[in-house]
C-alpha cells in the first residue's frame, strides 16, 4: 500500500465515497463475458450447491444440486454446468486471425477470447477445485460420467490458473478489479465482500458508502457472493429444504431449494454485473489491448491443445513446469506493473512519491551531444528536467519513460530540483536526431527506473531430463482408472 | 489480584478457556481489552451481544455434522483407520495398538484418570503403541485452571506421546488451507503443552510430548483420512510467551478504575439486566487495539470497529495503511495534514510533506477527470 | 577416529575450523553432493578456493557458480592470487566489463563463451550466465551462496556438473519472488525454496558440514549472533576478546554521537535509541542520526587492531545497512563520503566491513510485517563487521515485538525455519539493551 493509497482511503472515509486510484481501466472487459456465481456446501471440499451462470444479465440460468452428497446429482450439476460454459468457450474459437512473426511461422490466434467473471477471489478458488474434481474423470471405463465433464474440469482448471497470472483479463475476481481500480474507505480485508466494497464505489441514492458498506454486512439484506454460503441461511432455510427433499424428491422439494438458493445467488449475479458496468465506463489504459492479445494467444493455444486430446493438467506442477510457470508469471509481474504505470498517471504518481520517477518541464536539451569518437561515435542527447518531486534515483540508473517508449536513458546528475538525463537507446544511427525524438525546452516529460525491460531466462532441461538435485526424471504421467474415478464426496 | 479479576468479571464463575480460546490469545496481544477480559474470564461473546454488537462467527450445521462425522469415521473400531495413518506418516511398523476411552470413567474422573494412564504409560518402557481418547488435560491461566477436552487423541509410541488433532478441512493433492492449517497447529500446540506440564507434573521429562503433532484430513474430496506431520515449536514458543503475559495483566488491571465491572447482572434465569450503555461504557475504559484481522479473532470485533470509527482512527484502515500514515491516528488529522489546514505538530514534518505532496500528485493527475463526470 | 571415551580436549579454533576443511574435501569423491553450512565469515571463500585448489589438482576441470559478478569477481581475485599456477577462466555476459582486479592476473582469460577461454582449469561465472553457457558436462561443480540460490536457478545449471560442492550461509535472506508461490508450497522442488533445502529433500543422505568457527565477527558478537540466529548449530569466534579492539584516536565532545561511538569501541556494539514514536519509513531523526553517526566516527578517526595488525578505519570500511531502498537512498542523499557503502541488507549479503551502523528494521514502526521480522535481515545487517556494530532505532520495539500478534500461515509439508524472526529479534534487541545511548 503506498502513501498515496493511503490518502485515497483517508479521503474515501471523508467523503462516504471511493476514490479513483487509477486515471484508466488497467483489465481488459468483454463485450460478452460469462458471469458465474458459484455455491458450495459448508464444510465439504467441493460439493457445488449451486451456480448462477451466463452471458446475460437478464437470464441467469440456476444451477442446483438438491442433495449436495450425492455423487450422481454433482456429477448431473458439473453436465448441465458444462452445457452452458463449453458453447461459450468453444464459440470463440471459430473465428480466427493469422499473427505474422519476427524469426517465426505465422500462428492463428482467436479474434476474442472468453472471459469468466467471479464475484470474488474465493469463487475463483472454487473454480479450480471444481476443476481438480472433474478435469480426470472419463467417459469411458469402470466410472463413466458425462463426456463434457473431464472437458469442463479442464477449462475451469485453465481459468482459475490464468487468475493467478499477473495482468491476464481471462478470469476477472470482481472485488479484485474493483479494488484495483477504486480506494474504499474501508480496510482491504472488509473489501473482499463484493457487495460492501460496490457500496462504498456505488452507495444507492441517499447513502453513504459506510452506510452501504453496513448493510453489506447484513446476511439477510445481503446475503455472501459466496462461495461459501451464510451459515444463518443454512441453518434456517437450506437444511429444512434439503432434509424435505431427502424425504420426497419431488419437483415441489427441488424448486423449495431452488428459491432458497436463488435467493442467495441473486443479489451477488447482479453486483457482479454492475460491477463489470462501473469497470467498462472507465477508459481503457494503453496496454490493456497488447495484455489481451496474450491472452487470446492463451487461450487459443489451450484451445487447440485440448482439441488435440492433451491429457488434463497435472495435480501439481512437476519441477520443470514449476519453474517455467514462475519464470513466465515474474515476466508477466514485472510488465504489467511497469504498464500500468506508463498508461496511468496516477499509478506513475505513486513511483514519483518514491522518488522512482519524476515529472516536469524540460529547462535544457544538448539534442547533438554524442559520446566516443570515429565509427562508434553514438548519439547521446542530454535532457534537462526541473522537478519537485523527490527524486531518489542514483547516476547510472536506467530510465523510460511513458512518452517515448522506444527509447531508453540514463540518469546523469540530481541536483537539487534539476534532473539530467542522457538518452541511451532508440536514437536511431543518424548524427542529428529525428524530428520529435527529444524532448523539447518547456514539454513535460516524464521518467522512471520502473522498466518493462525483458531479460529472457535461460532454457529449462525437459522434464524427462530433470537433474538429481531436484528428483531426477518424474515418471511419466498415465491416466488412471482411479484418478477417474476419485471419490468425490 | 484474583479478587479483583472476580470483581471485573461479576458473581457468574470465569468462562473455561478451551483451547480454541488458549490458541486465540496471540491473535492480537497488543490489545489491552482483550487481556483483561480474557484474564478476567468475561464471556465476551455473550457480553458482545449484550451491548448489541453480537459476533459474526456464524456455524453452518452442515459444516458440524461434517466435521463430526469424520472425526467418528477415523475413530472407528478403536482408531483402526488412524492406526493405518500413523503407520505412514510415522514411518513405523507398529504391530498392534491398545485403545483406552478415558470418557468411560465419567466426566468428574477423567481428568484424574487421564493423569493416572499417562503416569502409567510413561513409567512403562515398552515400545507398544496406546491410543487415549478423549483425555482431558488442565492447563492453568491467569490462575485459573482451564480443562482441555480435545477431539484429539494422545498416541504413544515407544515412549514418546504424539497429539493427534483430527480436523475435517481437506487436504487437496497435499496442500491445505494454510490458514486453516495454522489455526490446528496453533490448537494442537496448547495440547502439547498440556501435556507436557501433565508429564512435568508427574516426574517425567515433558519432552517426551512430542512436538511434532499428527494431523489428520480428508484427503482431496473424499472422506478418507490422511494424516501429516505438523512441526508445532514455533506455536509453543508464542503460547509461552502469551501464557506469560497474562501473567503479567495485572500491571494492566491495576491502572483501572476501581469500581469498574464487566459484570452482566444476570437475573435468576440468566439474563443480563446490566444496562448496555453502561457496559458499553465500562468497555470503553480499558483501550482496545482494533484491527481489521479482528474480525475473525474476536467476539468484540464490531464493538470495537464502531468504537474506532466514531473517533475516526485510522487503524479501521489496516495495519498497513496505518503504517504508511507514520505516527497519524486519525483520519481528520491526516487529512488536515495533507491538505494544509493543519500544521504538522513535533515530529510530524515528515509525514506531513509525504501527505501532502501525494494529494498534490493526485490531484494534479486526476484533474480533469472529474469534470468528465467519471467516478 | 578412536574409540577412547575421554572428553575431547579443547582445540583451537584453527585445528577445529582445519578439520571441518579435512572432512570437507575427504568426503567430496565420496558423494554426489556435500554442503557447507557457513556462519557470517566463517570461511566460506577460503573454502571454495581451498576446495578449488583441490579438485584442480585431480587433473578434472571444475565450474565454480556465484549469484552475481561482484561475487564472481571476488573469487576469480582471491584464485588467481593463491593459485598462480591455476588457470582461470571468467565467464560473462555482453556488456559486462571485467573490473581491473580480475584483468590484474595473467592466468584469468575473460569471455562470453566457454569455447574463447581455451580451456582452463577453473571456470567461473554467475548462476544467470551458467544456465546460457551450453551443453558441456563438467565432473565438478562448487556452488558459491547456494542458500541465497533460487532453486529454479540450480535446476537450469545442475544438468553441466556430475557432482557438486555447495556452500552457504543459512542464516541469512532467503531468496523471495514477486509472485504468490502458494501454489508450489509443499512441493520438494518448490522453485522458490533455496537451492540447498531442494537439493537435500531429494538427497537426504548427502553429509552437511559446519564451519565452525567465525573470522569475521568478534568475540563480542560471534555469540550474540550464534544464539540468535544459529541456535542449534552455533558457532564460535576466532579471535579472543583482546585480540581485537578499536580505538577513537581523535578526542570526542562527549556528545550522545560520540557516546555511542565509544560504547561500540569498547564493547562491539551500541543501541542509539531515539524517542518512542511512530513514524514514516524514511524516519528523517533516524537517517540523521544514522549519517552524523557515520561522519562523527570518522572524524574520531579510529583505528582498527586485530590479528592481521593496526590499520585505520576509512571510509571504504564502513557500512550502513537499512531494510528499505528508500531508506538506503534518503541515507545516501544525507551528504556522506562517497566510500561508505549504504544499502539494503539484501545486498550487503556477504560483504565484510570494520564497522557497521544499522538503522533497525523496526524502527518507529507501530506494527511489524513478516518481511521487517525475518530473521534472515536482521542476520545480516547485524554480522557484518569485524569491529563494531551500531544499531540505531526508536525506542519501543519491546512493546512492537510483546504485542506482536503471531498468526503466519502454515503450509503442509513445508518444514519450519528456524530461527523464529520473533524469537531473534527479542534475542538481538535484549543484548543491545545492555549498550544503549539515548540522545
Amino acid at each position: 500500500m503506498s502513501a498515496l493509497a493511503a490518502l485515497a482511503r483517508l479521503r474515501a472515509v471523508r467523503e462516504g465515497r471511493a476514490q479513483r486510484l487509477t486515471t484508466v481501466r488497467h483489465c481488459h472487459v468483454s463485450d460478452r463475458p460469462m458471469v458465474f456465481v458459484p455455491f458450495q456446501l459448508a464444510g465439504e471440499a467441493a460439493a457445488p450447491l449451486a451456480a448462477m451462470v451466463g452471458t446475460d444479465p437478464g437470464s441467469p440460468r440456476l444451477l442446483v444440486v438438491p442433495q449436495p452428497r450425492d455423487r450422481d446429482l454433482r456429477f448431473a450439476f458439473a453436465a448441465e454446468l458444462a452445457e452452458v460454459v463449453l458453447p461459450y468457450v468453444e464459440g470463440f474459437g471459430k473465428v480466427t486471425e493469422t499473427v505474422e512473426r519476427r524469426n517465426a511461422d505465422p500462428y492463428e490466434r482467436c479474434l476474442d477470447a472468453p472471459q469468466l467473471v467471479l464475484p470474488n477471489r474465493q469463487g475463483v478458488a472454487f473454480t479450480g477445485l471444481l476443476g481438480r474434481s472433474t478435469r480426470f474423470r472419463r467417459p469411458d471405463g469402470p466410472f463413466p460420467v458425462h463426456p463434457s465433464v473431464p472437458v469442463l474440469g479442464r477449462w475451469l482448471t485453465f481459468f482459475a490458473e490464468r487468475a493467478s497470472y499477473p495482468g491476464s483479463s481471462l478470469t476477472l475476481a470482481a472485488t479484485d478489479a474493483l479494488a484495483m481500480h477504486w480506494a474504499s474507505g474501508q480496510s482491504d480485508l472488509e473489501d473482499a465482500n463484493l457487495a460492501a466494497l460496490m457500496g462504498w464505489i456505488d452507495p444507492p441514492p441517499g447513502r453513504t458508502g459506510l452506510q452501504a458498506a453496513e448493510e453489506a454486512e447484513d446476511p439477510l439484506l445481503w446475503p455472501p457472493a459466496g462461495p461459501a454460503t451464510d451459515p444463518g441461511f443454512d441453518n434456517e432455510v437450506l437444511a429444512p429444504a434439503i432434509e424435505a427433499y431427502a424425504e420426497a424428491p419431488t419437483a415441489a422439494a427441488v424448486e423449495r431449494i431452488r428459491q432458497a438458493v436463488r435467493s442467495q445467488a441473486e443479489p451477488a449475479w447482479r453486483l457482479t454485473w454492475r460491477a463489470l458496468e462501473l469497470l467498462r465506463a472507465l477508459p481503457a489504459g494503453g496496454s490493456v489491448a497488447q495484455r489481451w492479445d496474450y491472452d487470446r494467444g492463451a487461450f487459443t493455444d489451450f484451445l487447440t491443445r485440448t482439441a488435440e486430446g492433451a491429457p488434463p493438467q497435472a495435480r501439481r506442477d512437476g519441477a520443470v513446469s514449476a519453474a517455467a510457470r514462475l519464470a513466465r508469471m515474474e515476466r508477466a509481474r514485472a510488465s504489467f506493473d511497469a504498464q500500468r504505470a506508463y498508461d496511468d498517471p496516477l499509478v506513475m504518481a505513486e513511483y514519483r512519491l518514491t522518488g522512482e520517477a519524476f515529472a516536469g518541464n524540460v529547462v535544457a536539451t544538448e539534442p547533438e551531444h554524442t559520446e566516443g569518437e570515429g565509427r562508434s561515435r553514438k548519439l547521446r542527447p542530454l535532457v534537462t528536467v526541473a522537478t519537485a518531486d523527490p527524486v531518489r534515483l542514483a547516476p547510472g540508473t536506467t530510465l523510460g519513460t511513458p512518452d517515448r517508449r522506444g527509447q531508453e536513458a540514463e540518469v546523469v546528475e540530481v541536483e537539487g530540483g534539476t534532473v539530467t538525463i542522457k538518452i541511451t537507446k532508440g536514437m536511431g544511427r543518424g548524427k542529428t536526431p529525428a524530428p520529435g525524438a527529444v524532448p523539447e525546452v518547456g514539454e513535460r516529460v516524464c521518467y522512471t527506473s520502473v522498466t518493462d525491460d525483458f531479460q529472457a531466462a535461460a532454457a529449462l532441461p525437459e522434464p524427462e531430463m530433470t537433474p538429481w538435485t531436484h528428483g531426477g526424471p518424474p515418471p511419466e504421467y498415465v491416466p488412471t482408472d482411479e484418478d477417474a474415478g476419485e471419490e468425490w464426496s | 489480584m484474583k479478587d479483583r479479576l472476580d470483581a471485573l468479571r461479576g458473581p457468574v464463575p470465569p468462562l473455561a478457556h478451551d483451547a480454541r480460546a488458549i490458541a486465540a490469545l496471540a491473535a492480537n496481544p497488543g490489545c489491552a481489552r482483550r487481556a483483561v477480559l480474557d484474564a478476567a474470564g468475561v464471556d465476551k461473546e455473550l457480553t458482545a451481544r449484550h451491548v448489541g454488537f453480537p459476533a459474526p462467527f456464524g456455524r453452518s450445521r452442515f459444516a458440524i455434522t461434517r466435521g463430526d462425522a469424520f472425526e467418528a469415521q477415523v475413530k472407528e473400531s478403536g482408531c483402526a483407520e488412524l492406526l493405518r495413518l500413523l503407520r505412514e506418516v510415522l514411518h513405523l511398523p507398529i504391530p498392534e495398538v491398545a485403545y483406552h476411552d478415558v470418557s468411560d470413567v465419567g466426566a468428574h474422573l477423567r481428568h484424574s484418570h487421564t493423569r493416572r494412564l499417562i503416569d502409567r504409560a510413561a513409567r512403562d518402557d515398552g515400545d507398544a503403541g496406546t491410543f487415549y481418547d478423549h483425555p482431558l488435560f488442565a492447563l492453568e491461566i491467569a490462575g485459573h485452571t482451564s480443562y482441555l477436552e480435545p477431539d484429539v487423541i494422545a498416541f504413544r509410541l515407544g515412549g514418546r506421546f504424539h497429539v493427534v488433532e483430527i480436523k475435517s478441512f481437506p487436504v487437496i493433492d497435499g496442500q491445505a488451507d494454510p490458514v486453516k492449517v495454522a489455526a490446528a497447529a496453533r490448537q494442537a500446540a496448547v495440547y502439547v503443552l498440556a501435556l507436557r506440564e501433565l508429564l512435568r507434573e508427574l516426574g517425567h521429562d515433558p519432552m517426551r510430548a512430542s512436538h511434532e503433532v499428527v494431523l489428520v484430513c480428508p484427503e482431496n474430496f473424499a472422506n478418507k483420512p490422511v494424516a501429516a506431520l505438523l512441526d508445532v515449536r514455533r506455536e509453543l514458543a508464542v503460547l509461552r510467551r502469551q501464557l506469560a503475559r497474562m501473567a503479567r495483566v495485572e500491571d494492566l488491571v491495576a491502572s483501572l478504575p476501581e469500581e469498574l465491572t464487566f459484570d452482566l447482572a444476570r437475573d435468576a434465569s440468566g439474563i443480563p439486566t446490566r444496562p448496555a450503555a453502561e457496559l458499553a461504557d465500562a468497555l470503553g475504559a480499558v483501550a482496545a487495539r482494533y484491527a481489521p484481522e479482528c474480525m475473525s479473532a474476536c467476539d468484540l470485533c464490531f464493538f470495537c470497529r464502531d468504537e474506532a470509527r466514531a473517533c475516526g482512527s485510522t487503524d479501521l484502515l489496516g495495519r498497513h495503511v496505518r503504517d504508511q500514515l507514520g505516527g497519524v491516528a486519525t483520519v481528520s488529522e491526516a487529512l488536515a495534514l495533507a491538505e494544509g489546514a493543519r500544521e504538522p505538530a513535533d515530529g510530524q514534518d515528515e509525514i506531513a510533506r509525504l501527505l501532502r505532496y501525494a494529494g498534490e500528485l493526485r490531484a494534479e493527475c486526476l484533474e480533469g477527470l472529474e469534470l468528465e463526470g467519471a467516478r | 577416529m578412536t574409540a577412547q571415551a575421554a572428553p575431547e580436549p579443547v582445540r583451537s579454533p584453527q585445528a577445529e575450523a582445519a578439520a571441518v576443511v579435512e572432512a570437507v574435501l575427504a568426503d567430496l569423491p565420496r558423494h554426489r553432493g556435500v554442503v557447507v553450512d557457513s556462519p557470517p565469515g566463517a570461511g566460506k571463500s577460503t573454502l571454495v578456493v581451498r576446495a578449488a585448489g583441490h579438485i584442480a589438482a585431480t587433473g578434472e576441470p571444475l565450474m565454480i557458480v556465484a549469484q552475481t559478478n561482484e561475487q564472481v569477481d571476488d573469487l576469480v581475485e582471491r584464485l588467481a592470487a593463491e593459485h598462480p599456477a591455476l588457470t582461470i577462466g571468467r565467464l560473462s555476459a555482453t556488456g559486462y566489463r571485467a573490473p581491473e582486479r580480475v584483468f590484474a592476473h595473467p592466468n584469468v582469460r575473460v569471455a562470453g563463451k566457454v569455447a574463447d577461454l581455451g580451456d582452463p582449469a577453473v571456470v567461473i561465472a554467475t548462476a544467470d550466465k551458467w544456465a546460457w553457457a551450453g551443453d558441456r558436462t563438467w565432473p565438478w561443480a562448487i556452488v558459491d551462496e547456494a542458500y541465497q540460490m533460487r532453486s529454479d536457478k540450480l535446476l537450469r545449471i545442475a544438468g553441466c556438473f556430475e557432482r557438486a560442492l555447495f556452500v552457504g550461509d543459512p542464516g541469512q535472506l532467503d531468496p523471495f519472488s514477486v509472485v504468490d508461490g502458494e501454489r508450489w508450497a509443499g512441493l520438494s522442488w518448490d522453485p522458490l525454496q533455496s537451492a540447498v533445502s531442494v537439493l537435500l529433500r531429494h538427497n537426504p543422505h548427502l553429509p552437511v558440514h559446519r564451519l565452525p568457527v567465525s573470522w569475521r565477527l568478534p568475540a563480542s558478537a560471534a555469540p550474540v549472533v550464534s544464539e540468535a540466529f544459529y541456535p542449534f548449530t552455533g558457532f564460535r569466534s576466532g579471535t579472543d576478546h583482546g585480540d581485537r579492539s578499536l580505538h577513537l584516536t581523535a578526542g570526542g565532545m562527549r556528545t550522545s554521537y560520540d557516546l555511542a561511538l565509544e560504547e561500540a569501541a569498547a564493547t562491539g556494539w551500541a543501541l542509539y535509541e531515539l524517542p518512542e514514536r511512530h513514524t514514516v519509513r524514511t524516519d528523517a531523526e533516524a537517517v540523521e542520526a544514522v549519517a552524523v553517526l557515520a561522519t562523527r566516527l570518522l572524524q574520531r578517526a579510529p583505528v582498527a587492531v586485530s590479528e592481521r595488525g593496526e590499520h585505520p578505519v576509512g571510509p571504504s570500511r564502513i557500512a550502513i545497512g537499512a531494510a528499505h531502498r528508500d531508506q538506503v537512498a534518503a541515507i545516501r542523499a544525507a551528504g556522506l563520503p562517497p566510500e561508505v557503502t549504504v544499502d539494503t541488507a539484501n545486498r550487503l549479503q556477504g560483504r565484510e566491513y570494520d564497522v557497521t551502523i544499522v538503522l533497525h528494521p523496526l524502527s518507529g514502526r507501530r506494527d511489524a510485517t513478516a518481511f521487517h521480522l525475518e530473521s534472515g535481515r536482521l542476520c545480516v545487517l547485524a554480522s557484518r563487521h569485524r569491529h563494531a556494530c551500531v544499531v540505531v532505532a526508536r525506542a519501543g520495539i519491546a512493546e512492537l515485538l510483546d504485542a506482536h500478534p503471531s498468526a503466519e500461515p502454515v503450509q503442509l509439508g513445508v518444514p519450519v525455519k528456524f530461527p523464529d524472526g520473533w524469537e531473534a529479534n527479542q534475542a538481538v534487541l535484549t543484548h543491545l539493551a545492555r549498550h544503549r545511548v539515548t540522545p
